[in-house]
Formats: structure tokens, C-alpha cells, sequence
């Protein structure tokens, strides 16, 4: 079985975002980015398939500094192979990324495609869905496990409230993972720089997709709330008051 | 201003073999002269809720059952009190190399690591800190200090102090204060000093005592390169560990010493400078609680208790289990990140077992000089239920208290 | 596909016979914006036992219902061959989903097989000079993108955005039962089963609506005031550590940094002070909630809203606040 694990780096949120001068787009001078946490649980439910089934692991991402870490990173796990995509930068648009992702699956026959879902940047979709629509193959997103059976697998998808819908997926499909069965395994720092030397990315330069999709009027940031908005008067009135917050935003009846 | 990053850094370092397992060697001949004598897990406080003691897991390593010590709770209810270490007849290195070759072990083999564990070390490796925080928020605590607090990047000339201010105490609610007491009291001595600010990273003595070996090396190849950018007369820092490792590990990887101290020590061999400004009283019994990395391991006892003494109204009393004798408030090695596991196999924190011992000579106030220890012992004061009894304080709190006015508690 | 109509859809999301609260808002706003286009508001809803739900959704003008033995909408292939079937032959202007698992899988298939823009975590749509304008939220609320959208669109909506008053009725709306556009039998997805969370096993994680406990609960026997609450808001109670450590709930309740990272769409903290090793396990949750006697405690520093009160006097107001509020809507 071929497995393709495809990688979104995010915006990391550990340092404040700022917005540029043009007021629509994030200012990148000390931005970082980062895996996005699905993906991470993509490619340990690749990772987990591979040790069941001995399938071959493909992880692509488009090139960046911060993506030949997490290139790095999957091969020290267990990949077998980590695409470089070069010759694009698709902003801020899932669509145009999918469509790259597209284009570099060409000629990589796939059984089955797995990225995460819910990046923190999605706007337009996320890469999951947007890709299966583009390739015409089945598609199955909010993944919790992923079971391999003769030509399918079956796959559960979680429901609010922690219930779940169990489906069978033909294949090739496109599956949007959002918790692998167990956590993203642990690699050692002394394994990633090892992996740094002795491994090379594979790198696959792709035509430049046109970004369609929505445009940013203005990306701005909310008020800061430095503090709660304090709630004054005796319990009954602080009572009476958080109800009414909970009715008004849904939270209740 | 840098921030630095540790990924993509340079290759493997020199290995003494005394004080590191070296990975390509079998890391299990260096415990041959062990001659099971028992008195690690004897002396081990969280022995009794280990599935194996110090002296079996050594036994059942060398009889080529390791894996059974794997599969254990061992190796994760290691606080690197460096008791053990400091029992041994035989001089093993017990803390520095079984421990965090049990890890490491345990690591490689892909075993489900404790989640707060793999927190604090992705973080160390993402952002130089185990708390996970971004490095330009290095400086945040400076804006409450009251003084000057002089980035070296941005001073660009020898200083007579780089301080290493560490990761708790820039970050950490609780321990932010105490770098910004630190600052007014070095401010207040005159001296010429200045901190790294966003470039500082974990020196990583925790991260060494965790196994993770690789993340350990980079920090030191990390820090030695950022050191060697800069000219100053001494370092100083507040964070024992980052004491520990400079003091003892960090030579026997690079070769090279560094001029380290401790504040306690420096404030100490200034006290001339130091005491004209201790103008305000704080009339209290003050007990000292000594921590395993400046007292066991490097042996400053005497340090501390100078500058508590030099604070006028503080009468100094000494509880039990003092000095070599102390017992480890839990948060070393790795300790901090493993709470819950140790939580759950012990039923009981150190910190909550050494209250009792504070508790017991009647101070009002518990001083330390480790920035774990604050929170640790605040919490133990509440969930025993002696909340309001008395207040844990760094000592450089009360300094800046007795130099400032207002009240210590 | 036809010219563009100016009818705004909303898609209906049911569970176990229970419409989504979130569809009620969606319903309001659909009638506030399809009213500005010159269009009609319709609910569609999907899936075998649907028909029923129908009685509720007056607050639309019409009602699409496909109700077909063993169709699941929850299967996106399913759910989006039929969603397409009937947007390529209506036409749609704007067809909105909630944010949720299901809504999420089937406006981003449903863009990509419509060529249809989409929108997703909006939490405001409004309408400019004709022309819908979107905000949608971004990296856990640090940010907010302002999308305008010219022609037809799929958005998705983040559930409290909108008021829930406006999307009911006691109305009857008109219905067209449809048959299936397309057989299941030739889909490459096929629903298996429902599965339903084992009773008792809890996962925080999951919840909804937590209420968490803190050292100001100061007994054991005053986490049942926390159970009724929970009950009522239809969530599960969680613990900062003290309490844990206390015995008082086991440890998959635990919150914070030796614990588990919750972000549930309500955490009410009741007696935390709000340290940052339990900040760090529930920060990013969408709305909290405080109460604690101490003014300066630090949790108030990171709750949307507060109170500098008793929990045992406010939890027991509440509860009962709550009761009565089910009682006069029923």
C-alpha cells in the first residue's frame, strides 16, 4: 500500500502575530511556522498503517526552513521518503495549496492520501476535502481511526459530543485525520540531526497554481480583553446574568 | 535582536565517559563495580513506589534484562536529588548516567512517554525553554524590574556580569518577581551587568537528566558558541541546575570551564557591598531549605545562610534533614514534567513531605534559591492544609524587601 | 449550472432525532440576509428519519427534505452528492453549514465539486451593497479576516455567533420531499454504523461544556452542586489539580499541564485561581466563565467573563436560574 502524509506548516502562535502594512496579510518578518497538529496525528496514522501493513510512507510539504524540519522529522520516524515542493507559494488560499499538492501527486500512484484537518489558518476549506473534490476520489474528514481491510478501509468519524459514524471507503481515497489512535510518537533529537546527514529530500518543482479563492479585504485583530468583564450584584443577579449570556450565545436553552 | 535556533546545529560532541553515558559504548560496564549494597534505594525517597530500586535496575541492566526495567515505572520517578550518588561506596554515577541512560533507553525504543514529559522537551527543542514560550517574551519580566536591565546584544562590550537569568524565572508568573528583585539588588550594588535576553536558552541540565541526549548536546553547542560571542567576567545565574551543569557537565564536554557562580555566591563574597543596603527589618524565623543542585552536588551550604543572616531581625533555625542531609523538593531532572506520574505511584509529593519538616521549627518563613521551589512549596503549604501558616520565599526576595521596605509577606 | 438564484440555504444538522442549536441561529440569519438579497431562506435537510424534524424549522420559508432509507449525510460522499444534485439544479446564492464535523467535510466537498467559493469559521455575515461580507476567525481567535464575496458561496458558521431567538417558529413551513438524486449503492462510501460514546468513559477532550472545580469547592460532597450544573448545561465536570490530588474525581478529569488540554466551547471555572499550569490546559477554550472570592485572582485574567463571588451561593442561583428557563420554554 502507498501512503502519501501531506504537510501544512501553520503560523506558530507562540509569538504575537503581527499584520503588515498592506492590512491583509500576517507580517512574516518574525513569524515562525509550524506543523500543523493534525497533520502530526496524519502521519503517525500513516506511521501505524505502515507497521500493520509494511505500506510505503510518502510525506510531502511545500519547501520552507521550518518545513525541512518536519521533512526531517517524518523520516526520523519512519518515512520512507519526504518531498520538497518547490517553485510555489500558493499565500494564504487551501485551494491553491491543494491544487499544488495536486500537481506534485502526479505520477505517485496513492492508495491512500492522509492530512490533518482543522489547520489554524484555514480560510477557504481545508486541504483534505478541497483535494478530494479536485481529484475526483472518495473522501472521509474528522478521522479518529483508520482500519485496513481487503481494497478499503474503514474509518471512524467523529461526531459532536463524542459520538462517532463508522464508514467503509473504497480506494484511493482521501482521508482528513484528526487524532490518530495513539499519540504522535516521540523521535530524539539525536535521531533527527542523525537523519539530517545521512537522509536527502527528494525535491519535485511544480508549475505555479493560480491562487483562486477568496481575497482578504482586511485582516485585523479583535480587542484585546485584558481582563474578564466582571459580572456585579448579589449571586441571584450574577445567576440571572450568566444565563442570560448562556441563552444568547446558544450555550442553553 | 537574535533569537537563535537550535535545529540544523553541528554534529555529536566529545563525550567524557565519567559524567555522560556515551551512547556508542555499553553505557551498563560502567556500573560493574557495583556490589549491590542497597544503600542508593535506601537512600532514594521515592524508592518505595518504584517497581524496581536503584540497586535492582542496576542488577537486572547488567544481567541483560533491561527491558524489564523499561517496561517499569523506574526510570520516570527520578527526581535527581543525586542522593543515591552521593551514598555510593562505590562513587557510581548513579543520577548522572543510569537514569538518564534508562531514559534514553526508553526513548529509542519507542515507549509511550509520560505527556508532559514530551511537552517540556518538544518545547525545549521548538523555543529553547521547556514552558513552551516564544523567545522574544524573554523580556517581558524586565518591565516590572524598577531599574535598567541591559541587553548584552545591544550593550556590545565586556560586561562585569552576563546573567543567566534562565527559563523560570523570565517566564514563570511566580519566579518573574525574583528576577526583577535580582535585578534591583545588582543595580543597587552597582554592578555592571547585562542578560541575553531572547537568544538565552536553556542550558538544558534537565533536559540532560530527561536522556534526551541529542537535545542536550545541541543546547551545549548552542550555549558554548552564544558564550564564546560575548566578553564578560563572570557569569552568574539564579537557576541551580544551570549551575550544576556549567559547574560540572559542561566542562567535560567542551574542555573548558566557565567563570559560573551562583547568586548565593556571589551576593556572599559581596556582602561588604551587600549589607549597607539591608536597611529594613523583617523580624522573623527564617528556616533554609537547601536544594540538591547547590547543596548536594555542589556543596554550597554556607553561602545562602550568610545572606539570610545578614538581613537584620532574621533568625536563622535549621530543620531537620539539612545541608547533605536535605530532602529533594521533587522538581529536579525531569521532576516538574513527570508530576502526574509520580503523583500517581507515589501518592504523595516530596514537596509535601519536606513542608512538614519547615513546618516543624515554627519559621514563618521558608527561604529557597531555586526557582522550582516557590511554587512547589506554596502548593504543599495548601494542599496539606497549612495555607497562611507561613510564606515561601526566595532569599532573593527578602533581600529586596529588607533593601526596599514593605513586608515580606 | 442555472443563474444564481438569491436564496440563502441552510443546512439543517440533526443527531439522534435533535436538531442542532447552531441551525437555529443560521436560520435567523439566513431569514436577515436572504430578506436584503430579495430571496427566500430554505432549510435542507438530509438523511433517513428526517422528515419529522421538519415541524421545527418554520423560521424558514421552505424546506428541501430528502429522507431515503440508510442515507447518512454524515458519510460526505453521500451527503454531498445529494447537496450537489440539488444546488446544481436551484442555484443557490449562499448555502451555509455550521462548523462542526459534519458541515465542515461537507461545504470544503462540496466547494471543490461546485467550484464554489468557500468561507469557513465565520463569525459574522452581513451584507454590503448586495455583495456578503464575511468574518472569519483564524489561529484560535488571534485573528479575523474580512471576505468579501461577489457571487454564489459556501460559508461555514462557528455555532454562538448568532442569536437563537430569530431562527424559531411555531410556524409550519412548506415542504418539498425529494427522492434521492443519485443511488447509494454506487458510492465508493458505504455508513456502517453509529457509534455511540461508551457511558462512562470520559473524555474531556470531546466535551462541549466543562465545568471545572477548583481548591474553592473546598468538600467533596459540593461537587454534586458542580454535577447538577453540568447536567443542565449538558457538559461533564473537570478539576484543576488539587482536587485530583484529593481523590475526588480520578484522574481523566484532570485539567492543565499534567493534565489534558480541553477547549470546549463554554468552561465555567468554579473556585480556581487560575494558575498557569491549569491556564495552559483550558486558555483556549471559546468562552469562560469565573467565579472565585478572590478579586485578584489570576484566572480572571484570562476568563471572557467573571464574578468576585461565592460558587456556593452563585452555583445553586444558577442552577435554578437554568431550571426555570427550561420550563418556560417548554
Amino acid at each position: 500500500m502507498n501512503i502519501a502524509v501531506l504537510l501544512n506548516m501553520v503560523p506558530d502562535l507562540v509569538e504575537d502575530l503581527e499584520i503588515d502594512a498592506s492590512g491583509t496579510a500576517l507580517d512574516t518578518q518574525w513569524m515562525r511556522y509550524v506543523l500543523s497538529e493534525s497533520d502530526e496525528h496524519a502521519l503517525e496514522q500513516a506511521l501505524l498503517l505502515k507497521g500493520r501493513l509494511g505500506a510505503r510512507v510518502t510525506v510531502l510539504a511545500l519547501e520552507s526552513g521550518d518545513a525541512e524540519e518536519a521533512l526531517f522529522s517524518s523520516l526520523a520516524k519512519g518515512a520512507d521518503e519526504a518531498v520538497k515542493i518547490t517553485g510555489v507559494s500558493p499565500g494564504h488560499s487551501k485551494r491553491a495549496l491543494a491544487a499544488t499538492f495536486k500537481e506534485a501527486l502526479k505520477n505517485m500512484p496513492s492508495d491512500l492520501i492522509l492530512t490533518g484537518v482543522y489547520a489554524i489558518d484555514d480560510l477557504d476549506g481545508h486541504v483534505a476535502g478541497l483535494l478530494a473534490g479536485m481529484m475526483g476520489l472518495p473522501f472521509v474528514g474528522v478521522t479518529r481511526s483508520v482500519e485496513p481491510a481487503d481494497g478499503h478501509v474503514v474509518v471512524q468519524k467523529e461526531l459532536p459530543g463524542g459520538a462517532a459514524v463508522e464508514i467503509e471507503v473504497g480506494l484511493p481515497a482521501v482521508l482528513g485525520v484528526l487524532s490518530a489512535p495513539q499519540p504522535p510518537r516521540y523521535v530524539p533529537v539525536a535521531k533527527i540531526r542523525e537523519t539530517r546527514k545521512s537522509r536527502a529530500l527528494v525535491e519535485r518543482v511544480t508549475a505555479p497554481v493560480q491562487p483562486d479563492g477568496v481575497t482578504i479585504r482586511r485582516l485585523f485583530k479583535p480587542e484585546p480583553a485584558e481582563r474578564a468583564t466582571m459580572l456585579e450584584g448579589s449571586p441571584e443577579e450574577v445567576a440571572r446574568q450568566i444565563a442570560a449570556l448562556l441563552r444568547q450565545r446558544g450555550l442553553v436553552r | 535582536m537574535e533569537t537563535g535556533d537550535l535545529r540544523g546545529a553541528a554534529s555529536a560532541a566529545q563525550v567524557h565517559p565519567a559524567l555522560l553515558f556515551d551512547p556508542h559504548e555499553d553505557w551498563r560496564r560502567a556500573f560493574d563495580p557495583c556490589i549491590q549494597c542497597g544503600l542508593c534505594g535506601g537512600a532514594c525517597p521515592l524508592a518505595h513506589a518504584m517497581d524496581y530500586t536503584p540497586r535492582r535496575a542496576i542488577h537486572l541492566a547488567r544481567e541483560g534484562l533491561l527491558d524489564r526495567v523499561l517496561q517499569s515505572n523506574t526510570l520516570w520517578l527520578c527526581v535527581s536529588c543525586y542522593t543515591c550518588t552521593a551514598r555510593c561506596p562505590t562513587g557510581l554515577k548513579i543520577t548522572d548516567v543510569l537514569f538518564p541512560a534508562l531514559r534514553d533507553a526508553a526513548i529509542n525504543a519507542g515507549l509511550q512517554l509520560p505527556g508532559e514529559f514530551k511537552r517540556a522537551l518538544d518545547n525545549t527543542y521548538r523555543y529553547g525553554n521547556s514552558l513552551g514560550e516564544g523567545p522574544r517574551k524573554r523580556l517581558e519580566w524586565t518591565k516590572g524590574a524598577g531599574v535598567p536591565v541591559p541587553v548584552i546584544s545591544q550593550v556590545r562590550r565586556r560586561v562585569e556580569v552576563l546573567w543567566l537569568v534562565e527559563c523560570y524565572p523570565s517566564y514563570h508568573l511566580r519566579n518573574q518577581v525574583q528576577a526583577q528583585a535580582m535585578a534591583r539588588l545588582l543595580h543597587a550594588m552597582g554592578v555592571d551587568f547585562a542578560i541575553l535576553g531572547p537568544e538565552e536558552h536553556c542550558v538544558g541540565d534537565c533536559e540532560r537528566l530527561a536522556g534526551e541526549r541529542g537535545l542536550f548536546e545541541s543546547l551545549v553547542e548552542y550555549n558554548t558558541s552564544l558564550l564564546d560571542k560575548y566578553e564578560y567576567d563572570v557569569l552568574v545565574t539564579g537557576d541551580p541546575h544551570a549551575y550544576n551543569a556549567l559547574t560540572r557537565i559542561y566542562p567535560t564536554i567542551t574542555g573548558r570551564t566557565y567563570p559560573i557562580r551562583h547568586y548565593v555566591e556571589f551576593f556572599a563574597r559581596r556582602l561588604d557591598a551587600l549589607k549597607p543596603l539591608l536597611t529594613h527589618r523583617i523580624d522573623a524565623r527564617v528556616t533554609y531549605h537547601d536544594n540538591c543542585c547547590l547543596g548536594r552536588m555542589c556543596g554550597l551550604y554556607d553561602a545562602p545562610r550568610a545572606l539570610l543572616r545578614a538581613i537584620p531581625g532574621v533568625s536563622l533555625v535549621e530543620m531537620a534533614f539539612s545541608r547533605e542531609n536535605a530532602l529533594c523538593c521533587g522538581g529536579g531532572g525531569g521532576g516538574m514534567w513527570l508530576d502526574g506520574v509520580i503523583w500517581q505511584a507515589a501518592g504523595e509529593r516530596l514537596s509535601d513531605r519536606r513542608i512538614g519538616h519547615a513546618l516543624a521549627t515554627g519559621a514563618d518563613i521558608l527561604a529557597v534559591s531555586c526557582p522550582f521551589e516557590t511554587s512547589r512549596f506554596e502548593d504543599s503549604l495548601k494542599s496539606t492544609g497549612h495555607e497562611g501558616r507561613m510564606v515561601v520565599r526566595d532569599i532573593l526576595e527578602l533581600l529586596d524587601r529588607s533593601m526596599q521596605g514593605g513586608t515580606p509577606a | 449550472m442555472s443563474a444564481t438564484s438569491r436564496d440563502v440555504w441552510i443546512y439543517v444538522e440533526h443527531l439522534r432525532g435533535t436538531v442542532a442549536a447552531h441551525t437555529y441561529e443560521l436560520l435567523g440569519k439566513g431569514r436577515e440576509i436572504a430578506a436584503g438579497l430579495g430571496g427566500r431562506v430554505v432549510a435542507v435537510v438530509l438523511g433517513e428519519g428526517a422528515r419529522p424534524l421538519v415541524a421545527t424549522l418554520g423560521a424558514a420559508d421552505s424546506v428541501l427534505c430528502v429522507d431515503a432509507p440508510a442515507f447518512n449525510p454524515a458519510v460526505p460522499e453521500a451527503g454531498v452528492a445529494v447537496l450537489r444534485a440539488l444546488a446544481e439544479a436551484r442555484a443557490p446564492r449562499l448555502v451555509a453549514f455550521g462548523a462542526t464535523s459534519v458541515g465542515m467535510d461537507l461545504a470544503t466537498l462540496l466547494s471543490a465539486r461546485l467550484g464554489l467559493p468557500l468561507v469557513v469559521n465565520c463569525k459574522d455575515v452581513r451584507l454590503e451593497d448586495g455583495r456578503v461580507v464575511a468574518i472569519s476567525q483564524m489561529c484560535g481567535g488571534k485573528l479575523l479576516a474580512e471576505v468579501e464575496i461577489g457571487g454564489a458561496a459556501i460559508l461555514t458558521v462557528l455555532a454562538g455567533a448568532f442569536p437563537v431567538q430569530p431562527g424559531m417558529s411555531d410556524r409550519t413551513p412548506p415542504v418539498e420531499a425529494i427522492p434521492l438524486p443519485t443511488p447509494l449503492e454506487g458510492m465508493s462510501s458505504k455508513m456502517r454504523r453509529l457509534l455511540e460514546p461508551e457511558p462512562g468513559d470520559v473524555d474531556i477532550t470531546k466535551a462541549e461544556v466543562l465545568v471545572g472545580v477548583g481548591r474553592g469547592i473546598q468538600r467533596k460532597e459540593n461537587l454534586a452542586l458542580a454535577e447538577e450544573l453540568a447536567g443542565l448545561l449538558g457538559g461533564t465536570v473537570c478539576a484543576s489539580r488539587p482536587v485530583i490530588d484529593q481523590g475526588w474525581l480520578p484522574l481523566n478529569r484532570q485539567v492543565g499541564k499534567s493534565g489534558m488540554v480541553v477547549r470546549p466551547k463554554l468552561y465555567v471555572a468554579l473556585g480556581i485561581s487560575g494558575a498557569p499550569e491549569h491556564v495552559e490546559g483550558m486558555k483556549d477554550s471559546d468562552l469562560i466563565i469565573a467565579i472565585n472570592t478572590d478579586a485578584k485572582a489570576p484566572i480572571f485574567d484570562v476568563a471572557d467573563y467573571g464574578a468576585e463571588a461565592d460558587l456556593l451561593e452563585v452555583v445553586p442561583a444558577l442552577v435554578e436560574e437554568l431550571k426555570a428557563g427550561c420550563a418556560s420554554a417548554a
